[in-house]
């Protein structure tokens, strides 16, 4: 295809409709963040109907949330936060063009990402276990079972579609070794992984709304 | 804007000048583009073909209700019909029409860019688009859905018996193709504006197509997580919507409407795009407060988000919440009526040429007006309550979607017709076919405001002998319409063959898409154009020619 860009210095990283790097690279920050407001409005469909029925249902809501296990769902937690570091000093380690040190960190962040998700695996199987599964096989004694089965319900739409983001997440961050051990990244070209991590604390931050709104409102006072 | 340019005829290149028609050949060229302007021909062929689909479903209700007993379908078979016929046409046809088409096509044109933002993307909006239409295909052909077009719970959750989860992921995966498009054309209008194309001189059409995209952005993903749930409520019956387990299924209305009000914003605000382009032109003046109507869409994509109660006046929401769901429907007219003022205004003492284009923007502003003031109606809280689930409703939003929004897509398909496919259209069936249309429509959809207002209920395949001569009426109109859009169809793609080749700028429009040969080539602007001038300075471009 003939260049009609011809007389603009091309740097190997740019696509046509662009007229330069940075433009193109402010495109892409751009529309990940546009992305991110698309997600925020996806969840927040989630946490209405969340809102509505624990405002409608509380006491249901609190006796589900105990039967979650605390410690699993903290350490969790800590492990999200920890993959948020390393992924932000991968960041950094790229715009630094220190390819090891950004193997390494996006290799952190993958196995981090892993274990939330091997943890998640441990906790739905005790849901099944334990019959707290929505669904014609759902088991509660008490005599709420219909707001309690609710709880149920959104607990496995909001962690599972978060879940669902974070699956996604370390496909991508497969990706992103393969083609940093290629050395593919540095000081001059980053934006995939300044805009990955982008995704990556946003599916965090989602993490640090649903712990507490699932698993502490039973254990106040 | 590089008026001159487009004035001056060049020479011009040897007679076999690349376009991007013409630059590649084969199914490949096209299955694989990523051209900005082969997707939009793309989705051009789609929407053409559920516009047909859709099309045959509203024949076959209109056929059954040509007569009061319901003769010739079943009850369950007509309420699949008109499901179907809404489903495709909204989700298939109307909300990609002009976005998908003709935004695709002109954005980047009317901007000076070479392309979108992110062109693969784009395609793979198409492709998206695709694989929703196998699934709404999936469940037309296993037997149909009965719904209705807005899913409502709990007849979608526990009692239909029909295709209700295919037919909604078609609806959740064409979202995803809806989210793509907005967000591709919003980074593109941010990022990828010409040297000089300030925000206050992009063409109108591109502010009705951002605000668009923002509604597109916002709005789409609360469909997609509520179709979801809706999905999930049926196929495990987990309670979210279930009255019976302690479930709201008033809770899904609200989420459905928090989308799709604003969603029947993603189908009007780009036809009212359209007329701000035509109407300048043919009048030959620059338009009337361009910053009113740039504004106004804003306007209408952000108060468009906060009326959707205006749909569940009689579904149990609390009175206070009907009043103040009342009050701000009534302010999102006010900006519609802005831009209704100043098209008009920009009309007054223009010198106006009666070519096709601007016949169907007179059709859209009178049409649309008319949609626009019943709407008015509906929203007053009392009067609701005797018009709603009437026929009343039904044909405020058909003049809306069908007299506004298609009359303003085929306006401007007619506009853009030579710059998209470098040929000039019959004018005079062209003529026929725009008059054809405005009598069909009122004549289909003005006796269903009179059918409504006596109170013939909406959806049902069977009515009362009072109301028969309205649906003669009705039903005579609709073949008229039909042979209206039928004719675009034929003479169309004739002309594509064997129109006449059309120059750089047919209209003497401005606009930087018209200073493009015409069909452009694959990458737009060999320079890319620098920009000094307002849109529309039509003025001055007459003087250039006196
Ligand atoms: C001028 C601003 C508008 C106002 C105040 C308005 C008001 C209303 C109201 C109050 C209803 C509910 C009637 C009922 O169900 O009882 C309604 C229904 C409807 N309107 Fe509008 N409307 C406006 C503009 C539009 C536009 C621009 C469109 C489409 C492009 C549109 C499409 C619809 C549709 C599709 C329905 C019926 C949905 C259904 O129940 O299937 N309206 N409108
Ligand atoms: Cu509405």
């Amino acid at each position: 295809m003939p260049d009609h860009a011809s007389g603009h210095a091309l740097s190997p990283h740019r696509q046509l409709q662009f007229e330069s790097y940075e433009q193109q690279q402010e495109a892409a920050t751009f529309g990940m963040w546009a992305f991110l407001i698309t997600e925020v409005l996806f969840f927040g469909g989630l946490f209405a109907a969340y809102t509505i029925y624990r405002l409608k249902y509380p006491a249901a809501f609190q006796k589900g949330s105990l039967t979650l296990d605390l410690y699993l769902g903290g350490f969790n937690t800590a492990v999200l936060i920890g993959s948020s570091l390393t992924m932000a000093l991968a960041v950094h380690a790229a715009q630094t063009s220190r390819q090891k040190a950004l193997v390494i960190f996006l290799a952190a962040t993958l196995l981090l990402g892993s274990v939330f998700l091997g943890v998640k695996v441990i906790e739905y199987g005790d849901k099944f276990h334990h019959h707290h599964v929505p669904g014609p096989d759902f088991r509660w004694r008490a005599s709420d079972r219909g707001p309690a089965q609710l709880y149920f319900s959104l607990y496995f739409a909001m962690t599972g579609m978060h879940a669902l983001h974070m699956v996604v997440g370390v496909v991508v961050l497969a990706v992103l070794i393969v083609m940093a051990l290629r050395r593919r990244f540095g000081a001059d070209y980053f934006t995939p992984i300044e805009n990955f991590g982008l995704y990556w604390h946003f599916v965090d931050i989602v993490w640090i709304f649903l712990f507490p709104l699932l698993y502490l409102i039973g254990r106040h006072g | 804007m590089q008026t001159s340019h487009a004035m001056a005829e060049v020479p011009g290149p040897a007679p076999q000048a690349l376009d991007y028609l013409n630059a590649d050949y084969g199914i490949r060229s096209w299955l694989f583009t990523i051209d900005h302007k082969r997707i939009a021909i793309l989705y051009l062929l789609m929407i053409t073909i559920m516009f047909v689909v859709g099309g045959v479903f509203a024949a076959a209700v209109r056929l059954e209700l040509l007569t009061p007993q319901g003769d010739a379908f079943e009850a369950d078979t007509y309420n699949k019909l008109f499901t179907m016929h809404g489903i495709v046409m909204i989700f298939f046809f109307l909300i990609p029409s002009i976005p998908a088409v003709l935004g695709n096509f002109c954005l980047p044109l009317m901007i000076g860019a070479r392309d979108l933002a992110f062109p693969r993307i784009n395609l793979l909006s198409w492709y998206v688009y695709m694989v929703g239409a196998v699934f709404g295909t999936f469940a037309i052909v296993a037997g149909g859905v009965d719904t209705g077009w807005t899913f409502y719970t709990p007849y979608s959750t526990t009692a239909s018996q029909t295709n209700v989860i295919p037919a909604v992921l078609a609806g959740f995966i064409v979202g995803f193709s809806t989210i793509l498009t907005g967000l591709n054309f919003i980074v593109t209008v941010h990022k990828m504006r010409a040297p000089g194309m300030t925000w206050f001189r992009m063409p109108l059409f591109v502010w009705a197509i951002y605000a668009t995209s923002l509604i597109q952005m916002l709005a789409t993903p609360v469909l997609a997580i509520t179709l979801l749930l809706l999905v999930l409520e049926r196929g495990l019956h987990i309670g979210i919507f279930d009255p019976a387990l302690g479930g709201d299924p008033v809770l899904f209305q609200h989420m459905f409407w928090f989308y799709s009000h604003p969603a029947v914003y993603i189908m009007i605000l780009p036809s009212m795009g359209v007329v701000s382009e035509i109407v300048t032109c043919f009048s030959r003046k620059q338009i009337f407060g361009y910053t009113f109507v740039a504004f106004s869409s804003l306007g209408i994509a952000v108060i468009g988000f906060l009326v959707w109660g205006h749909h569940l006046f009689v579904s149990g929401q609390s009175a206070y919440a009907g009043m103040l769901f009342s009050l701000l429907s009534f302010l999102v007219a006010i900006p519609s009526a802005i831009k209704v003022f100043n098209w008009t205004a920009t009309l007054y003492k223009g010198k106006i040429s009666w070519d096709t284009p601007m016949l169907y923007v007179f059709g859209f502003i009178g049409l649309f007006t008319i949609g626009g003031l019943t709407g008015l109606f509906l929203a007053a809280l009392g009067l609701d309550v005797h018009l709603t689930d009437t026929y009343f409703v039904v044909a405020h939003f058909h003049y809306i979607m069908v007299g506004g929004a298609i009359m303003g897509y085929l306006g401007g398909l007619h506009y853009w017709w030579p710059k998209i496919t470098g040929r000039l259209y019959p004018e005079f069936w062209a003529k026929i076919a725009a008059v054809n249309i405005f009598i069909g429509f009122n004549l289909t959809f003005f006796p269903q405001f009179l059918l409504g207002y006596l109170g013939m209920p909406r959806r049902y395949h069977a009515y009362p002998e009072e109301f028969q001569v309205l649906n003669v009426l009705s039903t005579g109109g609709a073949p008229v319409l039909g042979v209206g859009y039928l004719l675009p169809m034929v003479y169309l793609i004739w002309s594509m063959r064997y129109g006449p080749r059309a120059s750089a700028n047919p209209w003497r429009a401005t606009g930087l898409e018209w200073t493009t040969p015409s069909p452009p080539t694959t990458h737009n602007f060999e320079e890319v154009p620098v920009v000094t001038q307002d849109a529309y300075d039509y003025p001055a471009m007459e003087k250039k020619v006196a």
